[in-house]
């Protein structure tokens, strides 16, 4: 390593462009791979990180269909050995139930998609894609990463404290909250909770506040801002929003903190008594908790589908070889969905008691959000057509996160509406929503993603057919667990209930047959992520080498080895043009990489539209 | 031809998706919930009108959804990179950035189905939540949510709450055909939501406010309340029974006859059934 090192700085510098800048990559392995500062490393810590806590949410998530196909029926082997008891006759108690989707939800969000879209990629791509040697803020970037194993074990930890797993759902709503005797988990495990989501959103906060200086700061010379990869801009855009929405969360945490643990009175109102414990003195109010999470929740939406647009952009116009679609309208799309995205928090807010007037000017901003949501998937379709479409797994995933993201999309807009939002507010109807977004859209970019950069980060192909499977089954399975979930939803079947079978509406054969349906379809979908990890580790010890550009992309990335060395360039790239310049009319080959000068027989489009 | 068939993968998740839609109207163990003996037809005025608006909505984004499936399936069917026998493309992709024409009409067309459906519906919610178009009517209870169970407080005889003479019961909520009826909305512990899936209404009930909300219903019967917002262990079995009676007068009579069972003596009811 220290060798390649010293040639290339010791070959003739042209440009002094920091060629002869490159540090040697640290000897110990402690500071090499675990406490490490390079992007790269980093990047892998927080994708790895994120797959195991993919395996524990999904397992919850397989718990909690359980119990709603077949309530109360004791779940075999685990009922005994996890949850129950024999007084209960081994059904699972309904504060278990709680514990379940809070933790599945918890666990997916802070934990999975936003860690992995960017910590994971952010890290690794950015300065790989801009042409930098690693991130603005090195040593940031490792704090960033070492306050995720803190959220982790605590996050892990509250299911051992006495009352158990928080039990209020990943909206965390006061008074459930913060009284502390007004349901199990609230007594110890939910003080854990705002432990874990305040060391994850510190570790957030301080990769957006990198990957901003990053972007700003360290472009390749030539690699203008409207030269960047859809990727970089989602991320950039995506930092955005976690750099300015994050702040109001962590505030909302800590003065939920104070109020479980100092007495404080930020969300309980005068006179507030739970459960038969003494009145509190109050004066505070429970609708400011919604608005200050729903402020930072609703961008973090956002925070969770933009990488994985920009990611998609980046996979659809290279395994279509043609140009992105409107490069610019796209750059346009995703900032109006930020700068929008602060403005809609309240559509979560419609039933809550806000006034209804400001409900409704939620309203028209809620709808005015489809609207770059719909110029980006119309672009996507644009960026196929006339293209030569390679069907890749990485394409395939790709192509399924626009499909389901039309579904979620479209379902949105029923409740954007908020007369329609009364009924299926807190139904299925907004299950089935969330997840065609975040694992139609967020996770079927992750697999993309892997698939696609795999190469990149571990010098290693994966394997197609498996990953071709895995996908195949993934796309099935995923649309029977939650297509069903609207009609159920908008019968009335209610989200959070341990027992739907309570309610007379919710007895009959045709809800019961659906959710067991549902159940048996999450099982499969469950059971075919065994194929991913499979895929990933053989992948990782026997896959193919691959080549510094496998996929025959433009984007910097792929103008280095796989894997990149310690300095990602030898020399700092110079950038001549935009990055989707595929399928130039007068090339020999259909690609034409960023790095390259063009060719005088050719000529480039100017991408304006 | 073999490549080919990943766009028929697609087609096949969107012909589903569009035909469960398809069939939900015609099974009323799937569509919005509705009495039996009318399954198209919601109880409440509030309820029609939402139903009339969910139904728009769906024939827009059905026919949105319908579009765009159909765009991206053509797109993986025709446009699939085939090789001929030198392993070449037998067809090279076309150049292009964009086009700034249809950018726009993809912007504005559906900016403008947007504002329409905004608009459209503000009235409804208007109408529903402004505290301003309530009916103007005394309420007929209070109703206060606590973990968990609803407790309603009717102002028996005299018409006033909080005077002696309230009627108080558990999970049973009773009013008037035909009749818009007022409560008053309130929570005692923590954050509930009332919710009458029949009538679509929900409304959120907030520790330290009263919050007015309004219904109605055209049908006579047995409705279910639930409680929409997580409010702790036991939120799953906070449901309250609902009846609308026929006439007023037989409310009255259901009304002095729970008055006369929360009147009896202690005693009474401690003896009943044993002979004197």
């Amino acid at each position: 390593m220290t060798s390649q090192v010293e040639t290339s700085s010791s070959a003739p510098v042209g440009h002094g462009q920091g060629d002869d800048h490159i540090h040697p990559a640290p000897r110990n392995m402690l500071s090499r791979y675990v406490f490490s500062s390079d992007h790269k490393v980093i990047g892998v810590q927080f994708l790895s990180s994120g797959l195991i806590f993919f395996v524990i949410g999904g397992l919850l998530a397989m718990a909690l269909r359980w119990q709603l196909a077949w309530p109360w029926k004791p779940m075999p082997i685990l009922s005994r050995m996890l949850w129950s008891d024999p007084s209960l006759g081994y059904q699972m108690p309904p504060e278990f139930y709680a514990k379940l989707f809070t933790m599945h939800g918890t666990i997916m969000i802070f934990f999975v998609i936003i860690p992995i879209l960017n910590g994971g990629f952010g890290n690794f791509l950015i300065p790989l894609m801009i042409g930098a040697r690693d991130m603005a803020f090195p040593r940031l970037n490792m704090v960033s990463y070492w306050f995720m194993p803190p959220a982790m074990v605590f996050i892990s930890y509250s299911f051992l404290v006495e009352g158990g797993a928080p039990e209020a759902g990943w909206t965390s709503y006061p008074p459930l909250t913060i009284a502390r005797w007004a349901t199990p988990g609230s007594l110890n495990g939910q003080t854990f909770w705002l432990l874990a989501v305040l060391c994850a959103g510190i570790s957030s906060l301080l990769g957006a506040i990198n990957y901003l200086t990053t972007i700003l700061m360290l472009r390749a010379p030539g690699m203008t801002m409207m030269r960047m990869p859809m990727t970089v801009w989602g991320l950039f855009v995506t930092a955005i929003l976690q750099a300015f929405a994050l702040p109001v969360l962590t505030s909302a945490l800590v003065m939920q903190t104070l109020d479980r643990v100092a007495g404080t009175n930020f969300f309980s109102p005068t006179g507030l008594a739970v459960a038969n414990a003494p009145a509190v003195v109050g004066g505070g109010g429970p609708i400011l908790f919604q608005h200050l999470f729903w402020f930072y929740s609703h961008p973090a939406v956002y925070v969770m589908i933009l990488p994985g647009m920009g990611m998609v952009s980046d996979i659809i116009a290279t395994f279509s070889r043609k140009p992105l679609f409107g490069y610019k309208p796209m750059v346009y799309a995703i900032g109006g969905i930020a700068g929008l995205g602060f403005i809609v928090w309240g559509h979560h807010m419609f039933q809550s008691g806000m006034n209804p007037a400001v409900g409704a000017t939620f309203m028209l901003s809620t709808m005015m959000i489809a609207l770059p949501s719909a110029i980006k998937v119309f672009n996507w379709l644009g960026t196929m057509w006339g293209g030569r479409i390679q069907f890749t797994t990485a394409m395939l995933n790709a192509v399924a996160f626009v499909a389901m993201f039309v579904i979620g999309g479209l379902s949105g807009i029923f409740m954007a509406a908020s007369p329609v939002d009364m009924h299926i507010h807190d139904t299925y109807f907004i299950v089935a929503h969330l997840h065609y977004v975040l694992f139609g859209g967020s996770m079927f970019a992750i697999f993309a993603a892997v698939q696609y950069w795999f190469p990149k980060i571990f010098g290693r192909m994966m394997n197609e057919p498996l990953g071709k499977l895995h996908f195949f089954l993934t796309f099935i399975t995923f649309n029977c667990t939650f297509y069903l979930m609207h009609i159920v939803g908008m019968h009335g079947h209610l989200r959070r209930i341990a027992d739907p079978t309570v309610y007379e509406s919710l007895r009959n054969s045709g809800v019961t047959n659906m959710n067991q349906f549902m159940t048996y379809s999450a099982f499969a979908l469950g059971a075919a992520q065994i194929l991913f990890a499979m895929n990933f580790f053989w992948s990782l010890a026997f896959g193919p080498r691959a080549a510094a550009n496998p996929w025959h992309a433009n984007t910097l990335e792929w103008e280095t080895t796989s894997p990149p060395a310690y300095y990602n360039f030898a020399r700092i790239p110079v950038v001549h043009h935009a990055p989707y310049e595929y399928s130039v009319p007068g090339l020999e080959v259909d690609f034409l990489p960023q790095t390259k000068p063009l060719p005088p027989a050719a000529m480039l489009h100017p991408v304006n539209s | 031809m073999v490549v080919r068939n990943w766009s028929f993968l697609f087609a096949l998740v969107a012909v589903l998706s569009v035909a469960a839609f398809l069939y939900a109207p015609f099974s009323p163990d799937w569509w919005l919930p509705n009495p039996h003996s009318a399954p198209g037809h919601s109880v409440s005025s509030m309820g029609r009108e939402i139903d009339l608006l969910f139904i728009v909505i769906l024939l827009i984004t059905g026919l949105v959804f319908i579009g765009t499936q159909v765009a991206l399936v053509w797109e993986a069917f025709t446009f699939v990179d085939q090789l001929d026998e030198q392993g070449k493309p037998k067809r090279a992709a076309s150049y292009f950035h964009g086009d700034n024409r249809l950018e726009i009409v993809w912007t504005l067309v559906p900016a403008v189905i947007l504002v329409f459906i905004t608009i459209y519906q503000f009235g409804t919610w208007a109408r529903i939540k402004y505290p301003s178009r309530n009916p103007k009517v005394p309420p007929l209870a209070e109703i206060t949510a606590r973990q968990f169970q609803w407790v309603m407080r009717y102002p028996g005889p005299d018409g006033r709450l909080h005077s002696p003479d309230d009627l108080i019961l558990i999970n049973d909520l009773h009013f008037v055909k035909n009749q818009p009826t007022l409560i008053h909305l309130k929570s005692s512990d923590v954050i509930h939501s009332f919710f009458l899936p029949q009538f679509r209404l929900k409304q959120d009930a907030v520790p330290g406010l009263t919050i007015p909300v309004w219904f109605d219903s055209d049908t006579a019967g047995s409705f279910e309340l639930a409680c929409a917002e997580l409010c702790g262990w036991g939120h799953y079995k906070m449901r309250g029974n609902v009846t609308v009676h026929e006439t007023e007068a037989e409310f009255a009579k259901w009304t002095s006859e729970r008055i006369g069972e929360q009147n009896r003596d202690q005693l009474d009811l401690a003896t009943d059934g044993e002979a004197r």
